[in-house]
């Protein structure tokens, strides 16, 4: 088998006395979705945030291995590099967008290191350079790129805090997509969108999955995405990894549907209708 | 009255008028109790030095009336109006209009007029009047401008709240006055001439420094620890500046700075001074003049780097800083040293700002560098609207201008008696303006945000939709 893209180690984080993660150890592979599920308050997100270097962990090692070889130890670099050199993106649990510039000028802020560098740190670019004024036409075509593939390009001059919701969903997964990240990590990308939105959604990531060498992390509660898109699920409870394999196995696994019934391991019997009609709905979404 | 036919018992609600009534009534109690002892009597020493106590009962009952009528009217007109209703203070349609056909060259225009003025006021108040003009207004709402569109980088474009930027003004002020008064007569004494122009740029730089110093440490804090902790070190730097007297002068301040020189030739009477040069007869309005387009250069500067600043990645980075910082950093943007050059930046400019002035007044001590300076700059980055350069120029010329104004309320005298002195309710009418503008425009006088970059047609984004930051 080949190195896994990022492969997260005996991943532990507390807040005080509660342990949010323990002992997490999961890998995610290259060219791959890979899904993160699990009941509210699981520590998904809390996941995204020691990997994306918004937590540092209180234990454990977070590696991503660079198409180079190269390896780099997330934890231990300081949060803004994680995007720039260890091309990770991701979005949030609840949107943050910059709401009040507009749709074209996020995408840019995205492409700020690269922009930045072509600047000359801003005074060649106050002198308006001819080489400045180039790099910026191309971030410009890469934010065209991502308006038109996400559906947004007639909207480009508007503020992003104008567009409905699950045109911001997009947005920041456009905005997260110009950094060109290796890995993306998105938290709960199809939360509160209309089931169309959805299926245009699962479209989008496929192709951002397979036609541009971007990984996918992904956590999601709407079982029937995950089991469309995903390769590889892993499924937290408490904190603690309960399963972790292909969808198929996955959704069939009994800790995993006690888990999201919320029962204890001698009620299952007692609900055992309702896992059944769970099951059943489940396989009749992934066909 | 729609609201009293659905009440079940509509006799029993209280009419609006007799509602206000009372309000205004409950008010005119609590000012009573208020001014008894604050106003009922005054207390004034007779010829033998002993404290006689003047009652002055109408002044109670006048205070008393004003507060009744004022809380009625407001009671009647403006308080418990049906929810949705039209703003209170609308901007008229037809100044709207007239507004949007004038708004495309409003920056040209206005250019136009600043450039103008020192000789306009020069035709119309002749060399000895035109002083007080060009100097009292133009000047000092020039610099006021350039304070603000410095400040503006730091608190309109990246949202940080600085209520110490008046320190980075006194750097800049007193890195002049000191390199010009003692370092350059001890060194190169030859250069006395040049001294401003030599100065003015490593003023900016030592004040840009300290805008470094302080934000490292600084700009890990956020809101209101922020604002706290710059408002602490404006105040440092002032009294660092009282006490240690054997650098700064003390409270005595440093005197007899050198003034600007037109690019080496002094204004002074003589042979070789501006006027016998140029064969005009000696006058000191012709420095006044020169200062005043030598600050109209400076704040033009600020303005057009300012202007490219926000359509570079840095500048982009500042705005999204005041949008969402998390974001910010999810993005790989170094949220650190985006703020730190934020705070630089807008440093420099008070730095340069700073040294003009000190070359203006050719004296300077640690009264002119008071908290107040930092609020009345930040007040007019707030009032002009924040991030908005034209906001800036309109709000310094309301308050500056306005405030120097108010200083010829003579007339007054004439209704309230020779004892009245307009003077002393400058400030108090000033405060009266500042909120009723705030209530006209909550947001400042130019509240949209004009977008960086388009790819089809520039929208001004409404200033709801701008974030204002939060540290
Ligand atoms: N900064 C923090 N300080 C203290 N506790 C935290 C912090 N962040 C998360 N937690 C706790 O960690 C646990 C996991 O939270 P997390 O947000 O990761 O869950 P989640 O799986 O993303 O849930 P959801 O599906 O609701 O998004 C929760 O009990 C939460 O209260
Ligand atoms: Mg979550």
């Amino acid at each position: 088998m080949t190195t896994p893209l990022l492969k997260v180690e005996h991943l532990t984080m507390r807040f005080g006395g509660l342990t949010a993660i323990g002992d997490l150890s999961f890998e995610a592979h290259s060219g791959q979705i890979t899904a993160l599920i699990g009941p509210n308050g699981a520590g998904k997100t809390t996941v995204f945030n020691c990997i994306t270097g918004f937590y540092k962990p209180t234990e454990g090692m977070i590696t991503l291995t660079q198409p180079d070889g190269q390896k780099l130890l997330l934890e231990r670099l300081p949060g803004h590099d994680i995007n720039w050199k260890g091309r990770v993106a991701r979005t949030f649990q609840n949107i943050r967008l910059f709401g009040g510039m507009t749709l074209l000028e996020n995408l840019l802020v995205a492409q700020h290191n690269v922009l930045m560098n072509a600047s000359g740190l801003s005074i060649l670019g106050i002198f308006g350079a001819r080489s400045y004024k180039r790099a910026e036409k191309e971030a410009i075509e890469l934010a065209e790129y991502w308006l038109e593939k996400t559906g947004l390009i007639d909207r480009a001059d508007d503020a992003a805090a104008d567009l409905p919701y699950g045109d911001q969903r997009r947005l920041e997964i456009a905005r997260a997509m110009c950094t060109q990240p290796l890995l993306l990590c998105l938290d709960e990308p199809a939360a509160g969108l209309n089931p169309r939105e959805s299926l245009l959604l699962n479209d989008l990531l496929i192709s951002i999955c397979r036609e541009h060498k971007t990984s996918i992390l992904l956590i999601e509660h709407d079982m029937s995405v995950v089991m469309q898109i995903s390769d590889h699920v892993v499924v937290l409870d408490y904190g603690r990894k309960i399963a972790d394999g292909p969808p198929d196995a996955v959704k069939n696994d009994p800790k995993v549907i006690a888990a999201y019934l919320g029962v204890e391991d001698d009620e299952v019997e007692k609900t055992e209708a309702e896992i059944a009609t769970i099951a059943a709905h489940a396989k009749g979404d992934a066909r | 009255m729609a609201q009293a036919s659905l009440d079940a018992k509509p006799a029993a609600q209280p009419t609006r008028f007799e509602r206000a009534f009372k309000d205004a009534f409950i008010a005119a109690l609590v000012m009573l109790g208020l001014s008894v002892p604050i106003l009922a009597l005054r207390a004034e020493q007779n010829m033998s030095n002993e404290v006689i106590l003047i009652p002055r009962p109408w002044l109670v009952v006048i205070c008393c009336l004003i507060v009744f009528v004022g809380r009625l009217l407001l009671g009647l007109f403006v308080f418990n109006r049906a929810p949705g209703a039209k703003p209170l203070v609308e901007t008229p349609s037809a100044v709207k209009t007239a507004w949007a056909k004038f708004a495309p060259y409003a920056a040209q225009v206005g250019l136009g007029a600043i450039i103008a003025y020192p000789l306009v006021a020069l035709y119309l108040g002749g060399p000895q009047g035109a002083i007080k003009w060009i100097d009292n207004f133009g000047i000092q709402i020039l610099i006021y401008i350039m304070l603000g569109w410095g400040l503006n980088i730091v608190v309109g474009l990246a949202g940080l709240l600085d209520l110490g930027y008046v320190a980075f003004y006194a750097v800049g002020a007193y890195s002049y006055a000191l390199i010009a008064t003692k370092v350059i007569p001890a060194t190169f004494p030859d250069l006395g001439v040049w001294a401003f122009w030599i100065c003015l740029p490593v003023a900016g730089i030592l004040a840009a420094m300290w805008g470094v110093i302080l934000g490292f440490p600084v700009l890990r804090l956020r809101g209101d620890y922020l604002a706290i902790v710059t408002l602490a070190f404006g105040e440092i730097i002032r009294l660092v500046l009282i006490n240690w007297v054997d650098f700064s002068g003390g409270y005595a301040g440093i005197s007899s700075i050198p003034r600007p020189s037109f690019f080496g030739i002094p204004f002074n009477a003589s042979e070789s001074g501006f006027a016998a040069r140029f064969g005009l007869e000696f006058s000191p309005i012709y420095r006044t003049i020169f200062l005043y387009y030598v600050i109209l250069v400076l704040a033009l500067v600020t303005a057009f780097v300012t202007i490219r600043l926000r359509r570079l990645p840095v500048g982009r980075a500042w705005e999204a800083l005041r949008e969402d910082e998390i974001a910010c950093r999810s993005l790989g943007i170094n949220t650190v040293s985006t703020k730190l050059t934020a705070f630089a930046t807008g440093a420099l400019f008070g730095g340069f700002a700073g040294a003009f002035f000190a070359a203006r007044q050719g004296f300077i001590s640690p009264e002119s560098f008071v908290f107040l300076e930092s609020a009345q700059i930040l007040a007019i980055v707030v009032l002009g609207g924040m991030g908005s350069l034209f906001g800036v120029v309109i709000a310094s010329i309301a308050l500056v201008g306005g405030i120097e104004i108010l200083r010829e309320l003579d007339f007054l005298k004439a209704i309230f008696g020779s004892d009245f002195d307009p003077t002393q309710y400058r400030m108090l009418i000033f405060g009266l303006a500042m909120v009723l503008m705030m209530l006209w425009k909550p947001r400042g006088l130019i509240s949209h945000r004009e977008p960086t970059v388009f790819l089809k047609e520039r929208k001004s984004i409404s200033g709801s939709l701008v974030q204002e930051g939060h540290g």
